[in-house]
């Protein structure tokens, strides 16, 4: 069908430079925006262009088309410099419908652009959306530059030629605004129509109709003369490499199988699906020879459980999970810190409490992780602090889980979990090995004692089943020091406790110290973990520009912390945590220092802008 | 093949701690007893337990076990099991432990046909936490927690267990080891999950629970045992036996009375879990003939064996596992 199809225009017009944009695309959550902005951030990173994205989607599959509850959106910020948030206001929304123009308007930057899919601005499409009159007639758009472009009409008329009823051919309307938005900013088409070429492949008249409702796009934006100029973003001055775009939970599930590979072990993910975590265990069950066994299991608790019956076994035991999930996870981590075994519980935080709110991010999970189990159970925590970072992160929780045998806890979230950044790719021969050695004979004279412990790291002995001469008895209740036979012997109870607190407490050795972006003369410092990282760093970044003094520090381990983090503390007279939540890390800071470090809170299931955080530093500083 | 094993072998040094005669004593002995005979190693035996009495037992057991948390036995073992299919896997459960807190587990392991025995001891009460109703007491049981009386259905295990399409179902009891060992052994050597039924006493809290069908004097003419490919009779002198009824049900006859004809003979391994469920139907409580025995036994790929063997054809297909190929599965561009 070449011959039908119009050429892509390609004449160099005048196009004004810039050296950043943030796009979002938003539309009804069957419209594919998800899809769009995917493959924008796809064409913009292999350009060559710094990104970061932060998609937002409603936790229904397809609510009421048209309605507010049903708006998708996808926010990237495509840069020539250093990227490091989704951006806090988009400069162009991109709207396929009244609803999603209504839900995002409100953020867009002032004298920002609108461009709108006209087609879908009639009287029940304003009324589903709650808007009384045509926000496009009654001044509600002063102040924006809008562009009114019949998308769903124009996308029929272009996709005639494959014979797709209208109804079908309007589902490429989505391909036609990315054309009209590739062209706008000058993003190379061909690496979006040969993905066109290989996604919808088994399906010919649906590849048909995306390409041409993307060239259509493209070609409009070009001839329209709607546009006063093209835009270009050049690429970025990235460090040489080869890059990949990726998003924190496919970079969990990657980093994953390194570290099975670096160990030298098989895993197995015992898992139940839940929002945001699911993608792991969808990306693990297709690395199956790797070695990784991934169980779906019939609940949260029997997803651990099987994660710790592989442990036992020899295997590197692993559980995906969200807030409600490691609610009922929280007896089996009990036992897993009981028995002493490596296990990793990859917690993808979400708003909560209860059902919460499913697909916005929120990092309210510390203190559970930290102090969520009855008795004296200390588990060791890390957290990434970027989708690519979660890669680093999931092998060094490996890492400690294996050499100290505990349950360690990774705490990630829906921001990290969906959000994408290009990434260098590492060298595979350089990551770090952490193998680990079985027993294999007995350790106290003749005999096996599963709970002798090296003196140094204060770890027992990994005995596993199927090894002749070291089978043994383990369980959740209270085991004797040494031999790990039943004790209800009170002072061994406190030995046993305090050995379990001081193992987790030694790690503290065995991590990197803090490490502090300082500057002379700054007083107040700005302490983070975990996804908030873009946000502060383009905060403090944004303050040290208008001349003020600030440090800050990004902790990867929070439990234990690095060892020097209370002197670093006390180097400064301000201390502000930013978090996504009502103060976690600040009370612990507090409790475990005598430190006055102030929370900056927010939880309204999205990411801090930079603009929040850089106000909360110039009112400390002043 | 194992050097062989004496009972000894199986038997740890640590010291049984249960009440002076409960029925667990018995199924201890018949399982240490039936390991010898198994040509199995105790290096590669493991046993997984929940919380409650039965569940003390891994620590009787000179093999690799663990004592997990309540009700989850079934979800730990399947880890063990399905990571390393080398392995022998038991499961030690009770009333309380399986069916109650753990019933979600049961169920899931037995349709996923899991290479598991699971060995449920069954004594209609909670002994551990000092004798409450569980969930295989009779209607108006009087407990601590229930002074006038349980107002909860019970649930029979082993229908139970064929409703979840278990493809091994039994029942044995705690008064006869040489059928405890022969059923424990059927159940061993079936591939995937096996879930025998023990009636167990618990001479503590709820003694004599069995007492009407198990008293040696009662057993020919309440206990029905189920023989494979013969006519399901019982009775001093076999005069008693199993018939269908025509409208399907399941009904005790005297053999003299309808003819040996129409005495239902015994296939544990129909794929229609229908007549076995009927069987399990048969009695309403321990006070009516009840049978005992191996109510089904049928071949189904277990779960484990599946997952390793789509491992292994993935293994086939993409060759030798390759990070650095992994990393640039996606589109990956170069700078500078």
């Amino acid at each position: 069908m070449t011959d039908t199809e119009p050429a892509l225009i390609r004449e160099e017009p005048a196009r004004r430079a810039l050296d950043s944009v943030v796009i979002r695309f938003a539309g009804d959550s069957g419209d594919g925006m998800q899809l769009t902005g995917d493959r924008f951030t796809q064409s913009s990173a292999v350009f060559g262009n710094e990104l970061a994205t932060l998609p937002d989607f409603p936790a229904e599959i397809r609510a009421p088309a048209g309605t507010l509850a049903g708006v998708s959106a996808f926010q990237v910020n495509i840069s020539d410099h250093r990227v490091l948030t989704p951006g806090d206001a988009p400069d162009v929304l991109v709207a396929m419908n009244p609803a999603a123009l209504r839900s995002n308007l409100a953020d867009l930057r002032r004298a920002g652009t609108v461009v709108l899919n006209s087609d879908a601005f009639g009287e029940r499409d304003l009324a589903k959306a709650g808007y009384a009159a045509d926000p496009r007639h009654d001044g509600s758009l002063d102040g924006w530059t809008v562009y009114e472009i019949p998308m769903t009409s124009l996308t029929v008329r272009a996709v005639a030629p494959t014979g797709a009823k209208p109804r079908d051919a309007e589902r490429s309307k989505n391909f036609f605004a990315l054309g009209v938005i590739s062209w706008l900013y000058d993003r190379p088409p061909d690496t979006i129509l040969d993905w066109i070429e290989s996604r919808f492949a088994s399906r010919e008249t649906v590849l048909e109709a995306n390409r041409l409702a993307f060239r259509a796009g493209w070609n409009f934006g070009e001839t329209a003369e709607i546009f006063e100029s093209g835009y270009e973003v050049r690429a970025a001055d990235l460090v040489p490499g080869e890059y990949t775009n990726i998003s924190g939970n496919t970079a969990m599930a990657w980093g994953l199988i390194a570290a099975g590979q670096r160990s030298g072990l098989p895993i197995f993910l015992g898992a139940y699906p839940i929002t945001p975590a699911t993608d792991i265990l969808h990306e693990l069950s297709k690395h199956k020879h790797f070695g990784v066994r991934t169980m779906q299991a019939e609940d949260e608790i029997a997803g651990v459980c099987a994660a710790i019956g592989a442990a036992f076994s020899g295997h590197l035991g692993v559980t995906t999970t969200s807030g409600p999930g490691i609610d009922l996870k929280s007896e089996a981590l009990g036992l897993a810190v009981s028995l002493e075994l490596p296990l990793l519980v990859l917690d993808i935080q979400r708003g909560g409490p209860s059902t919460g709110l499913p697909t916005k991010t929120e990092q309210s999970d510390l203190l559970s992780a930290m102090y969520g189990r009855h008795g004296e159970a200390p588990i060791p925590i890390v957290a990434p602090r970027t989708p690519s970072h979660c890669f680093t992160m999931v092998i060094e929780a490996v890492r400690i889980a294996l050499k100290y045998r505990t349950p360690v806890f990774l705490l990630s979230d829906g921001y990290l979990a969906n959000g994408t950044e290009p990434w260098l790719l590492p060298d595979v021969e350089r990551l770090p090995d952490i193998g680990v050695a079985f027993a294999d004979g007995p350790n106290h004279g003749s005999e096996f004692w599963p709970y002798l412990r090296d003196p140094e790291t204060l770890a027992r002995p990994w005995a596993i089943p199927g090894t002749p001469g070291l089978e043994h008895r383990i369980g959740g209740i209270e085991k004797e020091d040494g031999t790990g036979n039943i004790s209800y012997d009170p002072a061994n109870h406190d030995t046993m406790t305090r050995l379990r607190a001081a193992k987790v407490a030694g790690i503290a050795k065995d991590i990197p110290l803090t490490e502090v972006d300082d500057q002379d003369g700054a007083e107040v410092l700005v302490l983070g973990w975990g996804s908030t990282y873009g946000s502060i760093a383009a905060a403090v970044q944004r303050v040290r520009a208008r001349g003020l003094a600030v440090a800050q520090a990004h902790l990867t381990h929070l439990n234990p912390f690095p060892p020097d983090l209370g002197a670093v503390l006390r180097r400064y007279p301000k201390v502000i945590v930013p978090e996504m939540n009502l103060g976690h890390l600040s009370r612990m800071i507090r409790a475990e220092y005598l430190v006055d470090a102030r929370a900056l809170t927010k939880v309204a299931g999205q990411p801090f802008r930079a603009a929040e955080i850089e106000d909360a530093i110039v009112e400390a500083i002043r | 093949m194992a050097q062989p094993t004496t009972r000894k072998d199986w038997s740890s040094d640590q010291e049984v701690r249960w009440c002076p005669g409960c029925g667990d004593y018995g199924i201890l002995a018949a399982i240490q007893s039936l390991m010898p005979e198994l040509g199995v190693k105790r290096a590669n035996t493991v046993f997984v337990s929940g919380i409650g009495c039965s569940s003390r037992f891994p620590y009787y057991m000179a093999t690799y076990g663990m004592h997990s948390i309540h009700g989850r036995a079934p979800a730990v073992a399947t880890g063990v099991a399905v990571s390393r299919p080398d392995l022998d896997v038991w499961v030690i459960t009770g009333d309380g432990d399986g069916l109650s807190i753990g019933g979600n587990h049961l169920l899931h392991t037995l349709r996923r046909n899991v290479n598991l025995t699971i060995i449920l001891f069954n004594n209609q009460i909670y002994g551990l936490t000092k004798g409450q109703y569980s969930p295989t007491s009779e209607v108006g049981k009087v407990t601590k927690s229930t002074p006038f009386g349980s107002v909860d259905h019970p649930y029979n295990p082993i229908s139970l267990a064929l409703g979840a399409e278990a493809t091994f179902v039994a029942r044995t009891h705690d008064v006869d080891r040489k059928h405890m060992i022969e059923t424990f052994r059927r159940a061993h050597d079936h591939r995937g999950a096996a879930f025998v039924e023990v009636f167990q006493n618990c001479n503590v809290f709820n003694d004599g629970a069995f007492e009407q069908i198990l008293a040696r004097d009662k057993r020919p003419n309440m206990l029905i045992p189920l023989h494979h490919g013969q006519p399901i009779r019982f009775g001093a002198d076999g005069e008693l036996g199993v018939v269908a009824e025509p409208d399907g049900t399941l009904a005790i006859a005297r053999v003299d009375d309808v003819g040996t004809e129409r005495v239902l003979v015994h296939d544990e391994s129909r794929d229609d879990p229908g007549l076995a469920f009927a069987l399990s139907r048969l009695a309403r409580g321990p006070y009516e003939p009840t049978p005992i025995g191996v109510f089904r036994a049928v071949e189904r790929p277990d779960y484990g064996t599946e997952v390793n063997r789509q491992l292994l054809a993935a293994s086939e297909r993409r060759g030798p596992a390759d990070l650095g190929a992994l990393l640039r599965s996606g589109t990956t561009w170069t700078v500078g």
